[in-house]
C-alpha cells in the first residue's frame, strides 16, 4: 500500500536542501511531499514517531555485489535487499562480475526483474565496460544503458592495455556515460592479498604496493583528460591516489571518487593472523593512508562513501589466508561505521549523510538523495543513539564475512522507506 | 599482534607455527631439550619411549625430502606411530578441500599433524580449526615461516658459538620468498644476536625488510664484514623467469660465496646453508664441503630438535 505517512518529531537532516531542524517530513503518492507545513487536506495513514531519531535521504550505495545472478550460494537478492532496507540503503549500484557478466541488455533486464521480485526496485545494473570484462572489445554500451545500466566498469578486471581503455572511455564519453573505476594495475598488482608493508613482510604474504593504484589512477586521469569521459573512481585506499584526485579536480578535471566504509576504519596493523575475514580489495593499508583518506572525506575530494557489500559463503572463507575469497560484506555495517567517523571527529554528521546520498545521487545524476518534495521518498530513520551487536539476531546479509562480527555499535536505522513504501521496520519499534 | 594461539593457559608449547611471540626462555628451553636428545641417536638402540601410543601425521602439501625424513626419525625415535602423506598427488586433486582432508584424519585419532603447505598461513589455519587435543607442528608454510628449520639452525650456532650475544649474523640471498629466513631473522632477535644483516639485491628482498629486526646490505664484499655466521640460502630456478634476476652467473658473481669472499668474514666464521644445495649459484663447492661449513651438522641436528620440538608440545598439559 502506497498510503500518506507522516514521519514527526524527528532532527531531519537534508545536506542537498541545508536543513538540520526537529521536524516533520510529509510524503504522498511515493512522493516527498513537504518537508515544512503540513500539505492542505493532508491526512497519514501511517504515522512514524521519530522523537530523538534522525530522518534523512536514503542511502545511495554506488558498489555493491549481490552475488545473483550466478552465485546464489553465497547470496540472493532477496537476501541482501533486506539487508539493504535494514541498514536505510535505498538505492544500489551493482557491479557487473555477475555471471553471466552485464554485458548484454538481456542481463542488464533480468537484474531489473530480480529487484522487483524482491520487492526492492532501485537496484541499477553497471554496465561491463568490456565484453565479459575480458579487457578486449567493447560492450554494447548504449544498449546497456537503454535497459537501464546507470554507468560502465570493468569491475576488477584489467583492460588489455590503454588503447582499449582509451577507446572505451570515448565511446563511453560519446553516449555521456559515467565510467567507475577501481584503479589497480594488475601486473604490479601481481596477485597479492595484503598491502606492501611491515604486516606482509612478517607473515610473508604476497603484497600489493599502493603504486598499484595510483598507477592506475594517473593513467586514468590523464585518459579523462584526453576523452572527456566522465569518471568516478571506486574503493580508492591510500594517500597519494587522494592526493592525486585532489590535484586532478584543482586543475579542472571533473572527476570524483569514493572510499568503502571499512577502509575509514581499518589498517594493516588491525588484520588478525591470517584472519580471513580481514581479507580486502584494496587492501587495508597504513594508518597514515587511513588518516589522509577520513581527510579527503572532511575536504570533499572523497566525495561519497560506498560499502562495497561482498557477502561470500562460509566456504569462501574457510582456508589460508592468500587462498581465500576478497570482500567484506558490509551492507549493514555502513551505517554504524559512519556514525563512529562522526563521534570520532573525523567529519561532520551532515558530511556523513551528504557522503551516503547527495553525493552519490549527484554522481549518478539521480533526482534523489534528498528530501526535495516531489522526489521519491527514499527516507532512512535511525537512532544515533541505539547500541545493538553484529549478531546472527541482528544479521540479514547472507554472507557473515566481516572482520565486525561480534560488536557492539552505536546507531541503528529503525525505519527505512523506498519510493514512500515501509521497507523496513526494527522489530522493537513495531 | 602475538601468536598466542601456539601456547597453552600455562605458556607451554602446545602448537608450533612461527617462532613470533615465543619468548627467549621457551626458545632456549627448547635448545636445552634437543640437546639431551643429541646422545639418542647415537645410542645401539635410537629410541626414547615418550610419545609410545601417540599418533603423528606427516601432511606435505608441497615436496621434500629433508624435512620430511628428520620429522619422520624424529617422531621414531619417540616412539610414536607415525605416517607420511604426499597430499600434493593425493585428496587435493580430487578438489577435497584442506578443511575436509584434515576433518578425516581426525577421525582417525591423530595426535599430532606436521603440516607444509605452499600458502602463507596454512599451518595456522589447520591448528585454529582441528580438535583442541591435536598439536600442529608448521613444517613450512609459503613464505611465512619453517621455524622447526630456524630452531635447528640456533641449535647449530650454540653447539659451535655457545652464545648469541656477541655475534654478527649474516643471511644471503632470497630474503623475499624465503619463510626460512623470516623464522631466522625471529629466533636470532628473540635469542639477543647483536647483528642480523640481510645481504640481497633489492629484488629478492620483502618491503619494509628493516622492519624485521635487520640491517640492509646490497653488496656481498660489504656485507660480509666482521661476520661471525654466514647463512647461504637456496636459489629457486623460477626467479630467474620472473624477472627478479638477470642470470644465475651474475647472481653468483655478485652474490654466490667463494673462497676468497669467505676471507672477508671473521676467521672462525661459519657457513651454514637449509638445503638443498645449488652448487655454483649460490655457493661453490669448495665453500660448501670446506673446513666451515656447518651444512650436514644442521641436518643431523634436526632430528634432535625435531624430537624436542615435538615432545614438548605434546607433553601432558593440564587443562588449557
Amino acid at each position: 500500500m502506497m498510503g500518506k505517512i507522516h514521519i514527526r518529531h524527528g532532527r531531519v537532516i537534508d545536506p542537498a536542501n541545508e536543513i538540520d531542524r526537529i521536524g516533520s517530513v510529509y510524503i504522498a503518492d511515493g512522493k516527498i511531499a513537504s518537508v515544512a507545513e503540513e500539505p492542505a487536506g493532508f491526512k497519514a495513514d501511517i504515522v512514524i514517531d521519530a522523537s530523538n531519531q534522525i530522518v534523512c535521504p536514503g542511502f545511495i550505495d554506488l558498489s555493491v555485489r549481490l552475488r545473483e545472478p550466478g552465485h546464489s550460494r553465497k547470496a540472493t537478492f532477496k537476501s541482501e535487499t533486506r539487508a539493504a532496507a535494514s541498514a536505510g540503503v535505498t538505492t544500489m549500484c551493482l557491479q557487473p562480475d555477475t555471471n553471466p557478466v552485464i554485458d548484454t541488455a538481456a542481463v542488464a533486464e533480468l537484474i531489473k526483474e530480480l529487484a522487483e521480485k524482491a520487492n526492492y526496485p532501485q537496484v541499477y545494473p553497471i554496465a561491463a565496460l568490456t565484453q565479459k570484462l575480458e579487457g578486449n572489445e567493447l560492450s554494447s554500451m548504449l544498449a546497456l544503458k537503454e535497459a537501464g545500466c546507470i554507468a560502465v566498469s570493468n569491475a576488477n578486471q584489467p583492460i588489455r592495455n590503454l588503447l582499449i581503455l582509451r577507446r572505451a572511455m570515448e565511446y563511453a564519453a560519446s553516449h555521456d556515460l559515467l565510467l567507475m573505476f577501481r584503479p589497480n594495475d594488475y601486473w604490479l598488482g601481481n596477485n597479492g592479498c595484503a598491502h606492501e608493508g611491515p604486516v606482509a613482510t612478517r607473515y610473508g604474504l604476497p603484497s600489493i604496493p599502493d603504486a598499484a593504484e595510483t598507477i592506475a589512477l594517473d593513467q586514468c586521469l590523464e585518459l579523462a583528460e584526453l576523452t572527456r569521459c566522465r569518471v568516478h573512481f571506486g574503493q580508492i585506499s591510500c594517500k597519494r591516489s587522494v592526493i592525486k584526485i585532489h590535484q586532478a579536480n584543482k586543475y579542472g578535471l571533473n572527476v570524483s571518487a569514493d572510499v568503502s566504509i571499512h577502509q575509514l576504519h581499518l589498517t594493516e596493523n588491525d588484520i588478525k593472523p591470517f584472519d580471513s575475514a580481514y581479507h580486502v580489495l584494496p587492501p587495508f593499508r597504513t594508518e597514515a593512508d587511513k588518516q589522509y583518506l577520513r581527510q579527503g572525506l572532511a575536504s570533499g575530494t572523497i566525495s561519497s562513501i560506498c560499502s562495497d557489500h561482498q557477502p561470500h559463503d562460509i566456504d569462501a572463507k574457510l582456508g589460508a589466508f592468500p587462498e581465500t575469497d576478497p570482500g567484506v560484506s558490509s551492507l549493514e555495517t555502513l551505517l554504524p561505521l559512519m556514525l563512529k567517523l562522526v563521534s570520532q571527529h573525523a567529519i561532520t554528521m551532515e558530511q556523513g549523510i551528504a557522503a551516503l546520498s547527495e553525493q552519490p545521487a549527484r554522481i549518478l545524476q539521480l533526482r534523489s538523495g534528498a528530501l526535495t518534495p516531489g522526489f521519491p521518498a527514499d527516507v532512512c530513520v535511525f537512532d544515533p543513539d541505539m547500541d545493538w551487536q553484529i549478531n546472527k539476531q541482528n544479521w540479514h546479509s547472507r554472507g557473515v564475512n566481516t572482520p565486525f562480527w561480534n560488536q557492539t555499535f552505536k546507531g541503528r536505522v529503525t525505519h527505512t522507506l523506498q519510493a514512500g513504501k515501509v521497507i523496513f521496520c526494527v522489530p522493537s519499534y513495531r | 599482534m602475538t601468536d598466542n594461539l601456539q601456547l597453552n593457559a600455562e605458556g607451554k608449547l602446545k602448537h608450533f607455527l612461527t617462532i613470533e611471540g615465543l619468548s627467549q626462555a621457551l626458545l632456549t628451553e627448547i635448545l636445552d631439550t634437543a640437546e639431551s636428545f643429541v646422545g639418542v641417536s647415537d645410542q645401539q638402540i635410537k629410541k626414547v619411549p615418550l610419545l609410545r601410543g601417540k599418533t603423528i601425521v606427516n601432511l606435505f602439501f608441497e615436496n621434500s625430502t629433508r624435512t620430511r625424513t628428520t620429522f619422520e626419525l624424529a617422531a621414531k625415535r619417540l616412539s610414536a606411530d607415525v605416517l607420511s602423506m604426499s597430499i600434493a598427488t593425493s585428496s587435493t586433486s580430487k578438489g577435497e578441500s584442506l578443511l575436509d582432508t584434515i576433518r578425516n584424519l581426525e577421525a582417525m585419532f591423530v595426535d599430532m599433524f606436521v603440516v607444509r603447505h605452499a600458502i602463507s598461513g596454512a599451518a595456522h589455519f589447520i591448528a585454529q580449526h582441528t580438535a583442541p587435543h591435536i598439536s600442529v607442528i608448521n613444517a613450512g608454510d609459503g613464505q611465512h615461516a619453517h621455524p622447526t628449520q630456524a630452531m635447528l639452525d640456533m641449535f647449530t650456532i650454540r653447539q659451535i658459538k655457545k652464545d648469541f650475544a656477541p655475534l654478527r649474523v649474516a643471511i644471503i640471498g632470497d630474503i623475499l620468498h624465503s619463510r626460512v629466513a623470516r623464522s631466522q631473522i625471529q629466533a636470532l632477535n628473540a635469542l639477543g644476536t647483536a647483528e642480523v644483516r640481510v645481504i640481497a639485491p633489492k629484488t629478492l628482498l620483502p618491503a619494509h625488510v628493516e622492519t624485521l629486526g635487520v640491517t640492509v646490505s646490497h653488496n656481498l664484499t660489504e656485507g660480509l664484514q666482521d661476520i661471525d655466521v654466514i647463512i647461504m640460502l637456496r636459489l629457486q630456478k623460477e626467479r630467474m623467469t620472473s624477472a627478479l634476476l638477470p642470470s644465475e652467473s651474475e647472481y653468483f658473481k655478485c652474490f654466490g660465496l667463494t673462497e676468497s669472499k669467505l676471507k672477508i668474514a671473521k676467521p672462525d666464521a661459519i657457513v651454514m646453508h637449509p638445503g638443498p644445495i645449488n652448487r655454483g649459484v649460490e655457493i661453490e663447492s669448495n665453500v660448501a664441503d670446506g673446513p666451515q661449513s656447518v651444512i650436514l651438522k644442521q641436518v643431523s641436528n634436526g632430528i634432535a630438535v625435531r624430537m624436542a620440538i615435538m615432545s614438548m608440545a605434546m607433553q601432558p598439559h593440564g587443562v588449557s
